[in-house]
This record gives structure tokens, C-alpha cells and sequence, in this order.
């Protein structure tokens, strides 16, 4: 077909349009378009097989039962309180990680990402030997009246613990695509650092931000193997789940965890809608 | 007005190193360099925005070297502009107010006045998105000007923008000058920049100032060969120099009086070097005979590369007498200049 055209007097654009044509058979764009396939099933498949699963009925019974609203709840609040903690001690690190280059810097990026590295377990345990009782820390904290072991503080700590660098990443990334520039101008404007944070870069970073918090409830929420070390009680939902998989088998665990993605979906998708940038911003 | 003393900044790899100068109260000063010479970074000393390793700076003689740029009450003016982009317009021109006056309803009249001068009313209400390059300059410089500053500092204000609005800018900033007698100081790397708006300049070279000096002085008499290139000398021979005579390239070049030099080099303007088909010059004049190598179009003008002997000397010409005369590639002609025009490093 190129050829033909090249054989008459069509010009360049002849024949690279020609050759633009061939392209759409190379075998590059067939494995291509084959992998994303497979990838994307493989992660709906499964999904949607446990979401499609059980029968109305017994969601509805699910969702009656008081044991598994409960551990819903703790899920979702100390998922959040965990978020909340995250941006409120996070936000000043990740400002100074983003601004501010000094000796030293690359280490404590890495400290900051060893939470995601290290196996779930592993950290349960870690947080167990620091806040537990044969740790003069854990002992102090006991008689302060906070018990790690077996209690919602001590799910929350290791909720923090494990979503605490999905929030420092985000702001960090954030705050990294204010422009310093705008930020100096701000002060030869007369503004104050507190006062060039909350004016410039704060109204330019607060979807990054809002987004880490997101990412980091998101993660704290599917935390299974950490708390299940701590606090096996109270239960979290995948606490929960992992109780009835193992005592009843699969058909009484897929109900517990239909809900809980709902309740997960239905609140990260209400935060991506508040950040959605205005008509007035674009 | 502006006093540098030893100024030196150490950063990363790159420093400027004792940097002194006096900027006198409502001049127009220009800060020249090629890029990466560190005048930004003296800029943004001044405005307090990097550390200062050693020396001083003074503002109408107060010591503002560890002043926070917050209470220095300078102005700034980027070449990318750095507007607020959540703010309007008018918001950005505002933004300082809050922090200087106490009397808004003078505030309100200088903003009312600045906006009238820039010619910002019919936009005052937008974002700066969408904004023209010379419609964010408009408004960054009366961002700048609100909070009255008694210095303001412009990095490369014209470089970002297209040349019409570069030279629409570049009036703005005189007529500005002109009217606020207020002290500017602007970095820039283009010398045409500065001659236009400049009363005095500087040149800086990896973090060392070369020559200050009014800007014609600067410009007539450069004080090396790297000033000489900078400010448009493009003709630069390796010469020897003895009592009244500069040899360069397998040419003598006749001075009027003795010469001292310590490099060996001498400079030339391409303008002050005039061709003609046959030699009619004037005594004054020093003249080769030489080859016609390149004509090319720069702009406005053409760039002619003369061969004599082993120099090859570069002068231009406007189009008009380029095709008036008929000079063409390989053509031979005459080459002159006056001696004054010549000089010696």
C-alpha cells in the first residue's frame, strides 16, 4: 500500500501517513494493549467475584449484625483518626523535607519510607516490644493509664504508624510543586513564614495534601497483619474477617468485606469530590 | 542607597565572593552576567531571600544583612512573573497591603494610581492563568510597587516575554522609573537591555564583579576582554603590542600614542568597522584590504565576516546599503576603522 503511493507523485506526507498506517499492526501495540488487559482484570476479577458473591439477603443480615457494624465503625474511625494524626505531625516534616536541602536528607527519606518496606508483622511486633509492658516506655505509658496492647490506642498507633508515609510522601510532593519563587515574593510582600504557608502554599498544596490524607486512611484501613498482633480485640474489620474465614469458611467472610469496601469507596470517593478542582480555579 | 560590602555567598558549588558596590538613591542600576554568573543570587541576597556567608548589605544605610526579607520592604519582580495563581489580579496587588499600612484609604489610592499607570483596569478581576506574558509583568510590577518600596528588584524582567511586549515592558519600566524616583535595580544578560534603561551597570563573571561603571563608560571603555565580549566587542585579536604599534593576525595596527597592555589582546566593535569597494578612507583611518567570507542575516542586520591576512574581523550592515553597495561573499574589499575605536588589554 506504501509503496504504491510512494510509486506515484504523492509527496513526503504520502508517505509518512503511509507509514503511520503500517504501524497500527506492529506487534509492540498488540502486546501492549494484551498486558493492560490482563493487568486490569486481574485486579477487577477478583473484586468483583467477592462483590457479586453473596446473596442480598445475607448482606442485609450481615449489616444487622451487631459485631460487624461495630467492627466497621472502629475500622473506619481509627483509620481516620490515624489520617488526622498523620497530617497533623506530618505536615511540618514533609514542608521542611520539601524546602529545605541538608545533610542527612536522603537518610531520613528512607526512615520515612521503612513502614512500607517492612513485612506487616514485623511491625506489630516491633510496636508491641517499644509500647508493651516490658518496655520501660510501655511501662510509663500504663501508668499513665494507655494501653497499647489489645486496645483502640494501640490500633491507632499502628494505623499511624503504617499510613504515616503515604501522608508525608503526598505533602511532601505538594508542597515540591510550589514554586519557591512564589513563596519568596510572598515575603518580600511583607508576609512571615506562618503567613506565606497559610496564604501561598497551603491554598496551592491542599489537594496534595487532602490526597495524602486519603491515601493514608486508605492504606490504615487495610491494615490486617500488624493489628492482628497488637489488638486482635477490639476488632477491626479484617480482624473480623479473618475470624469468621477461618471459623466458617469463605461464604461468611465476603459479606464483612462487601460492606466494608462500600463504606471505604463511599468516603474516599466523597473526599475526591471536595477536591476536585472549581470551574473558577481552571 | 543600596551598599554591598564584600558580599559573599556560599552555595553548592558556586559562590560569590566579595562583591562590592553602591547603588546611589533613585538610579537605574544593571546588574549584567552571562547566565549562572550569580547576579540572581545577589539579587536575592539583597532582597534577603538566600544566606549570606560574609560582608555587608545596607539599605539607605541601616544594616540589613540578617533582616528577614519581611521587613526589608523591597520589591521584587521575576522573570517568570510568580503571580499567585488562586489570587485575582487584584488580589496579587494587594496581597503586601495588610502588612505595611496602616492607612488603607492611602493604600487604596496608591493601588487605584498604580493599576491607572499600568494599564491593568480591564483586568484587575482575573486570574493569571490566562493572562499575556506582558499582562503578568504589568501586574507583578504593581504587585511589587503596592507596598511603596524604596528598591525594586527586577531578574530578568524582560527575558520571558515575546518582543513585542518586550519592548512594551521595557518602556513601562522607564516611564515607572522615571515617575516613582524610586531606586531599580535589575539583573539582566543582555547589554541592548541595559543600555536602553540603565544609568550605571555591572558586570559579573562566576561570582566576581568585573567593572562598574556608568553604563557608557562600561559600554565605550570595557576594562578586559571579557567585559569587551560582554558588551557587544566582538572582535577580539591575540596582539603584540610595541611602543606606537599593535601587531594581530600578520597586521600592524598604528596607535596615536603608547600603549600598555598585559594580555595581548585587542577589541573592536563590529559597528565601528566600516567596508568600502575601494580605499577612500580618511587619514584617520586604519585600513586592511581583506575577503568577504560570510554575509548572514541577524535581524535587522547582516553580520559580515571580513578575512584580512589571518584575522578574520566581523562587522555589520543594514540590508539597505548592503544592497545599495552589492557586497556579496568573495568580494574583496576594503576594511577601516579609526584608531580611537581600538582597544587595548
Amino acid at each position: 500500500m506504501s509503496m504504491q503511493l510512494q510509486g506515484g507523485n504523492v509527496g513526503a506526507a504520502g508517505a509518512t501517513a503511509g507509514k503511520r498506517r503500517m504501524s497500527l499492526g506492529s506487534p509492540f501495540l498488540y502486546v501492549t494493549f494484551f498486558s493492560s488487559t490482563v493487568v486490569l482484570l486481574f485486579i477487577v476479577m477478583p473484586l468483583f467475584q467477592m462483590v457479586s458473591q453473596p446473596s442480598l439477603a445475607s448482606l442485609g443480615e450481615t449489616i444487622r449484625d451487631p459485631e460487624v457494624l461495630s467492627s466497621i465503625w472502629l475500622s473506619v474511625y481509627t483509620a481516620v483518626i490515624a489520617a488526622l494524626i498523620a497530617f497533623t505531625v506530618g505536615t511540618p516534616l514533609a514542608y521542611l523535607l520539601a524546602r529545605h536541602d541538608f545533610f542527612g536528607k536522603k537518610l531520613i527519606e528512607s526512615i520515612i519510607d521503612l513502614p512500607i518496606m517492612i513485612p506487616h508483622p514485623v511491625v506489630g511486633i516491633a510496636i508491641l516490644s517499644l509500647l508493651g509492658r516490658g518496655h520501660p516506655l510501655g511501662q510509663m505509658m500504663a501508668k499513665i493509664g494507655l494501653r497499647v496492647m489489645g486496645s483502640v490506642t494501640g490500633i491507632i498507633v499502628v494505623l499511624t504508624f503504617v499510613g504515616l508515609p503515604f501522608y508525608l510522601n503526598a505533602a511532601k510532593a505538594g508542597f515540591e510543586s510550589v514554586p519557591q519563587r512564589l513563596e519568596n515574593v510572598s515575603r518580600s510582600l511583607g508576609a512571615g513564614r506562618a503567613a506565606t504557608f497559610f496564604r501561598v502554599t497551603f491554598p496551592l498544596s491542599w489537594r496534595h495534601m487532602l490526597g495524602g490524607v486519603i491515601m493514608c486512611a486508605a492504606r490504615a484501613v487495610s491494615e490486617f497483619g500488624a493489628v492482628v498482633i497488637v489488638a486482635y480485640h477490639p476488632m477491626i474489620a479484617p480482624v473480623l474477617m479473618y475470624e469468621r474465614f477461618t471459623a466458617y469458611g469463605l461464604k461468611y467472610s465476603q459479606p464483612v468485606g462487601v460492606w466494608l469496601i462500600l463504606v471505604c469507596l463511599t468516603l474516599f470517593m466523597l473526599l475526591r469530590l471536595v477536591s476536585l478542582p472549581s470551574k473558577v480555579e481552571r | 542607597m543600596i551598599e554591598l560590602d564584600d558580599l559573599t555567598v556560599k552555595l553548592p558549588g558556586f559562590a560569590v565572593q566579595n562583591v562590592s558596590l553602591r547603588v546611589a538613591p533613585g538610579e537605574f542600576f544593571a546588574l549584567l552576567g552571562p547566565t549562572g554568573s550569580g547576579k540572581t543570587v545577589i539579587l536575592e541576597s539583597i532582597a534577603g531571600l538566600v544566606h549570606v556567608t560574609g560582608g555587608r548589605i545596607r539599605l539607605a544605610a541601616r544594616d540589613i544583612t540578617r533582616y528577614p526579607p519581611e521587613r526589608r520592604r523591597i520589591g521584587i519582580v521575576y522573570q517568570d512573573y510568580a503571580l499567585f495563581p488562586h489570587l485575582t489580579v487584584m488580589e496579587n496587588i494587594c496581597y503586601g497591603l495588610r502588612y505595611f499600612d496602616l492607612d488603607m484609604q492611602q493604600a487604596r489610592q496608591r493601588i487605584d494610581h498604580l493599576v491607572d499607570m499600568l494599564g491593568l483596569q480591564a483586568i484587575v478581576h482575573r486570574r493569571p492563568l490566562h493572562l499575556s506574558g506582558g499582562e503578568k509583568q504589568r501586574a507583578c510590577l504593581a504587585r511589587a510597587l503596592s507596598i511603596n518600596p524604596s528598591v525594586l528588584l527586577l531578574d530578568e524582567p524582560l527575558s520571558a516575554l515575546d518582543p513585542n511586549f518586550r519592548e512594551d515592558i521595557r518602556r513601562v519600566l522607564k516611564q515607572l522609573h522615571g515617575e516613582l524616583g524610586i531606586t531599580f535595580m535589575m539583573v539582566t544578560h543582555d547589554f541592548s537591555e541595559a543600555l536602553y534603561l540603565a544609568d550605571r551597570v555591572g558586570v559579573i563573571r562566576n561570582g566576581r564583579m568585573e567593572q562598574v561603571g556608568s553604563t557608557e563608560d562600561v559600554f565605550l571603555r570595557p576594562a578586559n576582554p571579557f567585559v569587551a565580549e560582554f558588551v557587544g566587542m566582538k572582535n577580539l585579536f591575540a596582539a603584540e603590542v610595541s611602543d606606537r604599534k599593535v601587531a594581530f593576525g600578520g597586521l600592524n595596527c598604528p596607535m596615536l600614542g603608547p600603549v600598555s597592555c598585559d594580555q595581548g589582546i585587542l577589541a573592536l566593535r563590529p559597528e565601528d568597522i566600516v567596508l568600502q569597494h575601494e580605499d577612500s578612507f580618511g587619514g584617520e583611518y586604519v585600513r586592511f584590504s581583506g575577503v568577504i567570507e560570510q554575509i548572514v542575516p541577524a535581524g535587522l542586520w547582516h553580520e559580515i565576516s571580513v578575512r584580512c591576512r589571518d584575522a578574520c574581523f566581523k562587522t555589520v550592515m543594514d540590508r539597505k546599503t548592503l544592497m545599495a553597495q552589492r557586497y556579496n561573499e568573495g568580494d574583496a574589499v576594503f576594511l577601516g576603522f579609526r584608531t580611537e575605536s581600538v582597544r587595548v588589554f
